[in-house]
């Protein structure tokens, strides 16, 4: 790709790097207890918590750096912490 | 393009902030704010880099980064020529306190003065991470950073953190906001509010950095929000220079804020540092007394 | 039709007439009848354009960026310690690849503080990427601004303008001039297209950081641009030859050299005494010429070389000084000649408004021709 003059860029290459790489834990979503208030999808950083079909909410884990804001901010603790698996 | 496969996510994801980022979440919520019909300007610093190396921007709408010091100028030029040509993007700086309070505050002040139609964000992380945590004039006092570390003859930065949003009111800002990333909804409505009123508006907003001010990434948001709870940050909002309203609270003591991270651990170990807690208390009575945030009397403090 | 003015006032006249649309600049000795005519231009609705009196001359080129990214055609103006305040912006308008066209009225920089002029100010900033032309006479300054803004927009070259012209001795000096019309100034000089521009319809981002992998890239694509430069300077020179007259199709410009064993090289007003001090010396039967450099940056070292072939000995005039390290046009003219087998002396001179008369060219010969240089000429030794 040729260099664009003066380092300028299009939106959308950000999306390359896969910073789920970084993951130590992850988080994991309970579909079950979540009242859908939409608080950890609004305070990701990273903007990878997506509401599914069902309404609930599950993480872009090729984007999540599991910080554990979402698990911190979820007022029915839906949201745990588990030790990512390498 | 990506970002809309992203839903409406403008600040995408990919950029390479530390996980539990402050600032990074409050780009996400700015962008939110604007849309897209918006052109930013910012600062060198944190945000920029983990935000823009070439080609990975997570920036979906139109960028642009010149120097560290120079956005509010360079947004001043922007502001002209799209109103020469009679274009309807709005004018939006993000840049770092150290950006704004220190190095850039002759451009901040040449912008105000002229009135240019732009809102100018200061994400307050309290110091220069991107070069390694040292002091800004935002730092608060007692706060322990790379310049002004604490030793055995000092207890961290002495000096009170600037009355940024005060200097700028006194610009004649018809809007001047303080906002934390702790209240998502509140700071992208007081964005809102900023790039709807005519005229050079000012946001500051709290963005907790895990990594300058050591605590858990979890913690951003609650770190946040204990800020504001202790009275050390307050939201506010001033409208041609008075301020109208602020978030009441019922306090806590400073110490439950202190005690949670590793730039204030000198106050605690090797031994309690009661004199400097006291004075940080009295900048958060002061904090409270200015702007009359105290839902009622805390028992404890006086 | 010449008209008699001042030479800032003739530089204001054309830049209006090249229709920037955003003006920032901030007053400073001898730059500032330029911005002062500007500002009266706007206030008379003479000119269409936004006038932002900035606080700074950092600011002023910092909004010049801006309102340049976001795709309007821009001026600034300066001099001297303005010059040197701007100068971290000057690297980054310069590798943002923005057409901004700023007029230098040449002064000394301090200290000690001196408003008089050299070219220390611009010749300072000659490795940021700045493109600079320096003017002969109001006429060439005039002139050089419209071929300025042709070069700076070619989508093939992207580069901001330094049109450098002597403080006082041509931005004070009254000289008859030939004023382009607006009619033929529009003829000449299409309406500003940008490149790319900041623009909620089609969103870029300007200003990444460049890892190690693409700081090379940039620096080197940049640099290029500088060197074709040299053809779209050629051509606009030689298109404004075909509409007005003057020729500019050249980087460099000879003056009596077909024979010539000695060789002056200057830039700037001095080129003017130059040529009466060499027209007296070719009538006493001396065989001396001038080169006069218009273009410092792209530096044209072969169209030097070229210029000089079979010159035997050459004294370069440098109106500024790279302390600890000699004249910085006479470094580079040493460097384009290496192997050509002259002698090239470097002359410091005509600092801080330093008066040069004709015999004092004639002395400089004198030197070079008896292998004396690499020094300050005219030094005042009493005063040591
Ligand atoms: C003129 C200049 N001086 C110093 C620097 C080095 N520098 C880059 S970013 C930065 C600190 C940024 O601090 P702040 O504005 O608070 O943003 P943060 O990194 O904290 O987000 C410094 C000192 C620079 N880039 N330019
Ligand atoms: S914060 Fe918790 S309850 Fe709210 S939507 Fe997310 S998972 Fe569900
Ligand atoms: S752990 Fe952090 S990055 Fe991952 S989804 Fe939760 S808030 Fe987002
Ligand atoms: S150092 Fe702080 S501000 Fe910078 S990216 Fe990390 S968390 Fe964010
Ligand atoms: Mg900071």
């Amino acid at each position: 790709m040729a260099l664009r003059v003066g380092c300028a860029a299009p939106p959308g290459r950000a999306l390359d790097n896969k910073t789920g790489a970084w993951r130590v834990f992850k988080p994991v979503f309970d579909p079950e207890t979540c009242s859908r208030c939409g608080m950890c999808a609004m305070v990701c950083p990273e903007g990878c918590v997506h509401e599914t079909e069902e309404g609930t909410f599950e993480p872009d884990l090729d984007y999540c750096k599991g910080c554990g804001i979402c698990e911190e901010v979820c007022p029915k603790k839906s949201i745990r912490m588990e030790k990512e698996e390498k | 393009m990506a970002e809309v496969e992203q839903g409406c996510e403008l600040f995408s994801a990919g950029h390479r902030a530390c996980g539990g980022c402050g600032p990074a979440l409050a780009a996400r919520l700015l962008l939110k704010a604007t849309g897209k019909n918006v052109i930013i300007a910012a600062s060198t610093g944190c945000m920029e880099v983990f935000s823009t190396p070439y080609p990975e921007t997570a920036w979906g709408v139109p960028w642009i980064h010149s120097l560290f010091e120079n956005v509010a100028a360079v947004a001043s030029g922007i502001e002209a020529s799209l109103k020469r040509q009679g274009r309807s993007e709005k004018v939006v700086c993000i840049a770092g306190d150290g950006a704004t309070f220190d190095i850039g505050v002759l451009c901040i002040s040449g912008a105000f003065e002229r009135g240019h139609d732009i809102t100018y964000i200061c994400y307050d992380n309290e110091a220069y991470m991107n070069t390694g945590i040292q002091r800004s004039g935002a730092t608060p006092y007692g706060a322990s950073t790379t310049t002004s570390p604490a030793g055995k003859c000092s207890s961290g930065n002495l000096l009170p953190k600037k009355d940024m949003p005060g200097i700028l009111a006194a610009h004649g800002a018809p809007y001047v906001a303080t906002a934390s990333i702790a209240y998502p909804n509140d700071f992208v409505q007081k964005v809102e509010r900023a790039i709807n009123t005519p005229g050079p508006c000012y946001i500051q907003v709290h963005t907790p950095c895990c990594t300058g001010w050591g605590f858990e990434s979890g913690e951003t948001l609650a770190m946040a929000k204990l800020a504001i709870d202790t009275g050390l940050w307050v939201n506010y909002e001033m409208v041609d220079g008075k301020v109208v309203k602020a978030k009441k609270v019922r306090r806590k003591p400073v110490e439950e804020y202190l005690a949670k991270q590793k730039r204030f651990r000198h106050l605690f170990k090797p031994a309690r540092r009661d004199d400097v807690i006291a004075n940080i208390q009295a900048v958060a009575d002061a904090n409270a007394e200015r702007f009359g945030i105290d839902i009622k009397a805390k028992e404890s403090s006086e | 039709m010449l008209e008699f003015m001042e030479g800032s006032h003739a530089v204001a006249e054309i830049v209006k007439r090249c229709r920037p649309q955003v003006i920032a600049a901030y007053p400073i000795t001898p730059q500032t009848h330029i911005v002062e005519d500007l500002a009266q231009m706007v206030a008379n609705c003479e000119l269409d354009a936004e006038y932002i009196t900035v606080e700074s001359e950092f600011s002023a080129l910092s909004a010049c960026l801006g309102a340049s990214a976001a795709g309007s055609r821009v001026y600034s103006a300066t001099t001297s310690q303005g010059l040197a305040l701007m100068f971290e912006v000057c690297f980054n308008v310069a590798g943002m690849r923005q057409p901004i066209v700023m007029t230098i009225a040449n002064r000394s920089l301090g200290a000690p503080l001196s408003i008089w002029n050299d070219q220390q100010d611009s010749i300072s900033l000659r490795d940021s990427g700045w493109l600079q032309f320096y003017a002969e006479d109001n006429q060439e300054a005039v002139d050089l601004h419209m071929i300025a803004y042709k070069v700076c927009e070619d989508h093939d070259i992207l580069l901001p303008a330094f049109v450098c012209f002597d403080g006082f001795i041509l931005s004070h000096t009254y000289e008859p001039v030939a004023l382009p019309s607006q009619e033929e100034v529009d003829a000449y000089l299409p309406a500003f297209t940008p490149y790319q521009r900041l623009d909620a319809e089609k969103p870029l981002s300007f200003g990444m950081y460049a890892t190690p992998e693409y700081y090379t890239e940039f620096r080197y694509e940049t640099d290029q641009a500088l060197y074709r430069a040299k053809e779209s300077f050629i051509k606009a020179g030689r298109e404004f030859g075909e509409q007005f007259g003057r020729d500019y199709s050249t980087l460099v410009e000879g003056y009596r050299l077909e024979d010539a064993d000695t060789a002056l090289v200057a830039m700037g007003s001095i080129c003017g005494t130059v040529k009466d001090a060499i027209d007296e010396m070719r009538d006493a039967g001396k065989k001396v010429g001038l080169l006069k450099i218009r273009t410092y940056r792209p530096f044209p070292a072969p169209e030097i070389a070229d210029a000089l072939k079979g010159v035997s000995t050459v004294a370069v005039l440098d109106k500024n000084i790279s302390l600890g390290g000699g004249g910085a046009v006479g470094t580079e003219v040493k460097a384009a000649l290496y192997g050509s087998g002259a002698a090239v002396y470097d002359y410091i001179i005509a600092l801080g408004g330093r008066d040069v008369r004709k015999r004092d060219i004639a002395a400089v010969v004198d030197l070079a021709e008896k292998g004396k240089g690499d020094m300050f000429y005219g030094l005042r030794t009493e005063v040591l």
